[in-house]
């Protein structure tokens, strides 16, 4: 029976868990100070560091899952609901945060400033609509998904299958960005194969998700959350004592942030000019001034010629279109106004709101009342990454600003070739292959070489590339001894580094990982830390991806199989099939992570735009509007998707498509208005629900937690199940 | 003074879920405050810099965040208190 344990054997456990984690917590800095005293004075070699921390890490995780490992249904979806209010906090965190979070978002703050920000408030406002609206509602419905609810509350299995394949579909997209997150982590810091790095870590998911469902689950995720957690804050807290003396990053910053406003401006960076597009309009650019980013496909472009270039086949790219464009000013400049950046962010937060991964976790704490504090503790614990990516971007770009632009080649800091071998960064400046044996150029060049940007030829057969005085050939190209081509100007063959040419051997921007990834060796700290940092990574990335297991195997094993398809199935039965549906998930994802498609990453910033255009309005009318019915939800979340889906296509491949300049990322604020109108006006044309469902929408609403009465909505027509 | 917990059960819920639903109004008027408002005003908030941060900046990296986070442990506080001022806390079960 899943009766919440009386309120002092609460505590009692949960003093007895806050002991054993802090207890791991001292043990987990013990022996990452003995492995950074080992390098520094006995020489380990870094590569050894390295698999200590990876395999460490990953057996700790393997431990929690077979210490956690049940046979229960109610630990095994919902972790038993005893999880109290600040774990479930911990491990909604690491549950939210992902490899993008950890590694790629103070990369995108750094990359395009003030527009980034919508991800930091997007990502964080959400778990305000999430603790308002959500949460204690959800928690008194009890249960174990969401297609559960959706089930309960609109009467019949259509909404609930809807529900589910949407909540399949989402899962699935994320789950194939973590898995590609844990590759490339492994691929970087330990050297290995791509895809060997995929298998291993989707064997620590495994281990940990297959043995002990949600409850396994949950508490590995408190132990990810403090080692991702510690591993974000180390390296930026030593940058900003050696940068500002002042130990604490998160108030420091500013210091950065004057910094970049002086360096932008001398270096030209930071400039107002006027629209090539629409005569008398001035956007400015540089990291502080907002809106300052165009619309393009090109995204859109280069995940068609990738997907021809893994798979042979031909399809066309759409025409390059950017705006503003001077060629083209009927298709006018969006720059400089608010809407899109305020579309971006509404969109993610309420999909953030609208997720079933996260709503699902409260299902495990005990009580309504623990679930409204939960949400705060799970925002606390956030914030606390989401506060420190604005230092991290600021301390990364004044460091680049000062000590890589304006610099001669021959005169870098030792990081940017350290990570120039991984390719995430490539200075561009063709001084750098002047007297360079030919055929030992570096691969931005050869990169630029098969585009026709640079031709090399060995005019005096030395086997040498020889640079000489750069002399205009026409107006687009130039010549400098032996390289000509559109690529050299005057100011790329100087040896001096301008902020452009710093960019990665295939791109002319820099890779945003690089920003928390080479922190460490940025602040020249020894490589203990930059393979903490590593397992950070790897801890947001399979943390996520075993949230996301969890639904997926739910909502096939729980909600179309069990509530579906047969609703006599024995608990055995149901566990076993949960069990390969995780281990069928991660199969699949590893099949779709391989080919690393950029595709994979568009389609999880897509998923929040349809969580927040199905998900959250069914959910937010089911709780708060007694007569939304059956017929109104499902033509709602059917219309809600395919108006947001219309938009993202369109935009996406054509941004000559849009309103106020809203990019495809924003495209849920289109289909969440027309997702309410359908719900409002189909519930009022069809019948109001049955007074039964009206009396759950009642039950709801009385926070007094009461498992049992619940559960007869749940499971009406079902099996009981326990 | 009334005592909501002895009033009819379904007055009670009624009362509950209307202050409930005031509390949720007020709360999202100032979580959409310190959110959207702020971006619409960032040129001129901008102008405003405090410890080297210019303001408009600053309310989107920081300093919502720090509001979010508020509002959520006082809406968690406030309805605890709610619950028992209509006797439906999970001790009156």
């Amino acid at each position: 029976m899943a009766v919440s344990p009386s309120s002092s054997a609460q505590s009692v456990f949960r003093n007895k868990m806050a002991r054993y984690y802090g207890l791991f917590t001292i043990g987990f800095l013990i022996v990452s100070t003995i492995m950074l005293l080992l390098e520094v004075f006995a020489g380990v070699p870094t590569q050894i560091i390295g698999w200590v921390f990876l395999l460490l890490t990953m057996a700790l995780y393997a431990t929690i899952g077979i210490i956690s490992r049940t046979k229960l249904l109610d630990e095994y979806y919902v972790a038993g609901r005893n999880v109290p209010a600040v774990f479930n906090g911990m491990a909604t965190g690491a549950d939210w945060m992902s490899a993008a979070s950890f590694i790629s978002m103070a990369g995108t703050l750094f990359l395009i400033g003030y527009d980034g920000l919508a991800y930091i408030m997007g990502w964080t406002g959400g778990y305000v609509l999430l603790a308002l609206l959500f949460a204690p509602y959800l928690r008194k419905f009890g249960q174990y998904t969401i297609p559960d609810f959706v089930g309960a509350r609109f009467g019949g299995n259509t909404a609930r299958i809807v529900a589910a394949i949407c909540a399949i579909i989402v899962s699935l997209t994320y789950v194939t960005a973590q898995v590609v997150g844990v590759g490339l982590i492994m691929q970087r810091f330990i050297g290995v194969d791509f895809r060997l790095g995929v298998v291993i870590g989707l064997s620590g998911v495994l281990v940990c998700s297959f043995l002990g469902g949600m409850k396994a689950v949950t508490w590995t995720q408190v132990a990810q959350y403090i080692i991702l957690i510690t591993a974000y804050l180390i390296p930026v807290t030593f940058l900003s004592i050696q940068l500002t003396g002042f130990p604490i990053p998160q108030l420091s910053y500013g210091q950065a942030l004057q910094n970049i406003v002086r360096l932008e401006q001398e270096q030209g960076l930071s400039k107002t000019t006027e629209s090539p597009a629409v005569p008398g309009k001035f956007v400015t650019s540089g990291y502080i001034p907002p809106f300052n980013e165009g619309l393009s496909n090109a995204s859109a472009r280069a995940a068609v010629n990738q997907i021809n270039n893994q798979f042979g086949s031909s399809l066309t790219p759409p025409e390059a279109i950017t705006i503003p464009d001077a060629k083209r000013p009927e298709l006018g400049d969006w720059r400089g106004t608010p809407w899109n950046f305020l579309a971006l962010m509404a969109c993610l937060m309420l999909g953030t709101a609208g997720l079933p991964h996260i709503l699902i976790r409260f299902y495990t704490v005990p009580s309504v009342r623990e679930s409204r504090l939960s949400v705060g503790w799970s925002l606390f614990f956030i914030f606390l990454l989401y506060f420190t990516a604005p230092a991290y971007a600021a301390f990364s770009r004044w460091n680049i600003l000062e000590n890589v632009v304006g610099k001669q080649v021959s005169e870098l800091p030792a990081w940017t070739e350290q990570w120039g071998r991984n390719g995430l960064i490539a200075i561009r400046d063709f001084k750098a292959i002047d007297g360079v044996a030919l055929g030992k150029q570096p691969s931005w060049v050869k990169n630029l070489e098969k585009s026709g940007a640079v031709v090399i030829e060995d005019a005096n057969g030395n086997g040498v590339i020889d640079l000489g005085p750069f002399e205009k050939v026409d107006d687009k190209t130039g010549r400098a001894g032996e390289i000509s081509g559109t690529a050299v100007t005057e100011k790329s063959i100087d040896g001096i580094v301008q902020y452009g040419e710093i960019g990665t051997p295939t791109a002319g921007t820099i890779d945003g990982d690089l920003v928390v990834l080479s922190a460490p060796d940025i602040a020249g700290l020894p490589f203990t830390i930059g393979a903490l940092v590593a397992a950070g990574g790897l801890a947001a990335a399979l943390s996520t991806a075993d949230g996301l297991l969890v639904v997926i195997a739910s909502a096939v094993a729980h909600d179309i199989y069990f509530r579906t398809i047969n609703p006599k199935a024995s608990l055995q039965t149901r566990i076993m099939l949960g069990k390969s549906m995780i281990v069928v998930a991660a199969v699949i994802a590893a099949l779709l992570a391989l080919p690393r498609l950029a595709l994979i990453a568009q389609m999880v910033a897509w998923a929040f735009s349809m969580a927040a255009a199905t998900f959250f309005p069914i959910v937010l009318l089911g709780i708060f509007w007694r007569r939304a019915n059956g017929p109104g939800a499902i033509a709602g979340m059917i219309g809600g998707l395919v108006v947001t889906i219309f938009y993202m296509a369109m935009n996406y491949t054509n941004p000559a498509f849009n309103v106020l300049g809203i990019s495809h990322l924003g495209s849920g604020i289109f289909g969440l208005p027309v997702a309410i109108i359908l719900v409002v006006v189909v519930s009022l044309m069809t019948k109001a629900p049955p007074r039964e469902i009206q009396e759950l929408v009642d039950n709801l609403r009385n926070p007094i937690t009461d498992d049992e009465t619940m559960a007869k909505y749940g499971s009406k027509g079902a099996a009981q199940a326990h | 003074m009334t005592d909501f917990t002895k009033l009819p059960a379904e007055e009670r819920a009624r009362l509950y879920w209307r202050e409930n639903l005031r509390l949720i109004t007020t709360l999202i008027v100032i979580w959409f405050m310190v959110s959207y408002v702020p971006v619409l005003l960032v040129n001129q908030l901008n102008n405003i810099v405090i410890g080297g941060f210019p303001l408009g900046y600053y309310m989107g990296s920081q300093g919502s965040l720090v509001v979010f986070v508020v509002l959520i442990f006082y809406y968690a506080f406030a309805m605890n208190r709610l619950d028992q001022k209509y006797g439906l806390g999970d001790r009156d079960r």
